[in-house]
């Protein structure tokens, strides 16, 4: 079981209190892009076996979206963050390298 | 208006007293809660401070409850939700705010007893020991399998909100985690 901590309301609870939605950090693509971005966006996932990011909602509580780092082998919860954001902040990629040495995620290692 | 005078006074006594409370007021206010406006308009027309993160602060029987970021709810008398959901609007004008009177939304159940920890942590996943949760304090979860709300008034006495459509669920379950039969001390 996951225990997540919402960086909305600081609420640390397990994961039935949760949504998952998915992966973290796509980028849109909607019309007048090409045929493969568009197809890419939509179907093409990451499906990592260690580090990943994924998008939550604190579905029963304050209601909000927000990102989480985990590992998908050990579900390890590394850090969440904010949802309003581009990229994962510096510090929890930093304690991702200490924990997990050489790991990749898309363009992030 | 709201027509909130529906007599809900179903009780069972267990573990704890759980029982349904008659209709109260209440209005929805979304914006930002750091808005020194909006802060005023609130203390103005509940007569209570906006409250810290995840608390609940009562004057009487006038409250204001932290819901999430961006949310507050306003528990005021019965009926009155209306009239307090227009004057909000009226003094938040102009600015990105918006109250809207639910009170026939939400079912409030009250536990009383020396046990109330206990039958909540049965069906909700908090932490309620006495250390993680103090009077005053206020979590939005789920009780079973529904979306819930509930804060302590004080150590023997706590108020459970949820949707009215989900109300008879809630009860039962309430009744049912109370049974004495099934009596747990662990905090």
């Amino acid at each position: 079981m996951l225990i997540l901590t919402c960086p909305c309301c600081g609420v640390t609870g397990e994961e039935t209190e949760f949504h998952g939605g998915g992966e973290a950090h796509l980028t849109r693509y909607g019309p007048g892009s090409t045929d493969e971005e568009f197809q890419a966006y939509l179907f093409r996932r990451e499906n990592p076996k260690g580090v990943h990011f994924e998008r939550w909602r604190h579905v029963n509580g304050c209601g909000k979206w927000f990102h989480a780092a985990r590992c998908t082998v050990t579900l390890e919860v590394f850090g969440t963050y904010p949802a309003q954001t581009l990229r994962p902040p510096e510090d929890l990629l930093e304690r991702i390298r200490e924990k997990r040495p050489g790991w990749r995620w898309k363009d992030l290692s | 208006m709201s027509n909130s005078q529906i007599p809900v006074t179903q009780s069972f006594d267990g573990v704890v007293e759980v029982l349904a409370l008659p209709a109260q007021g209440m209005v929805t206010l979304r914006g930002d809660l750091a808005d020194e406006r909006l802060r005023e308009a609130v203390n103005d027309t509940v007569g209570v401070e906006v409250p810290l993160v995840r608390r609940a602060d009562f004057q009487d029987a006038r409250g204001v409850i932290w819901m999430s970021p961006d949310e507050l709810l306003l528990i005021v008398g019965a009926g009155q939700g209306a009239a307090i959901a227009d004057r909000l609007q009226t003094s938040l004008a102009g600015g990105h705010a918006l109250a809207v009177d639910v009170s026939d939304a939400r079912v409030v159940f009250e536990l009383r007893g020396r046990r109330l920890r206990e039958v909540i942590a049965k069906l909700a996943p908090v932490d309620m020991s006495p250390d993680a949760f103090t009077p005053g304090d206020f979590r939005r979860t789920r009780f079973g399998q529904i979306a819930a709300a509930f804060w302590l008034v004080d150590d023997t006495c706590a108020r459970v909100i949820c949707f009215r459509s989900v109300a008879d669920y809630m009860f039962g379950m309430l009744c049912h985690a109370a049974d004495p039969a099934a009596e747990l001390i662990v905090y």
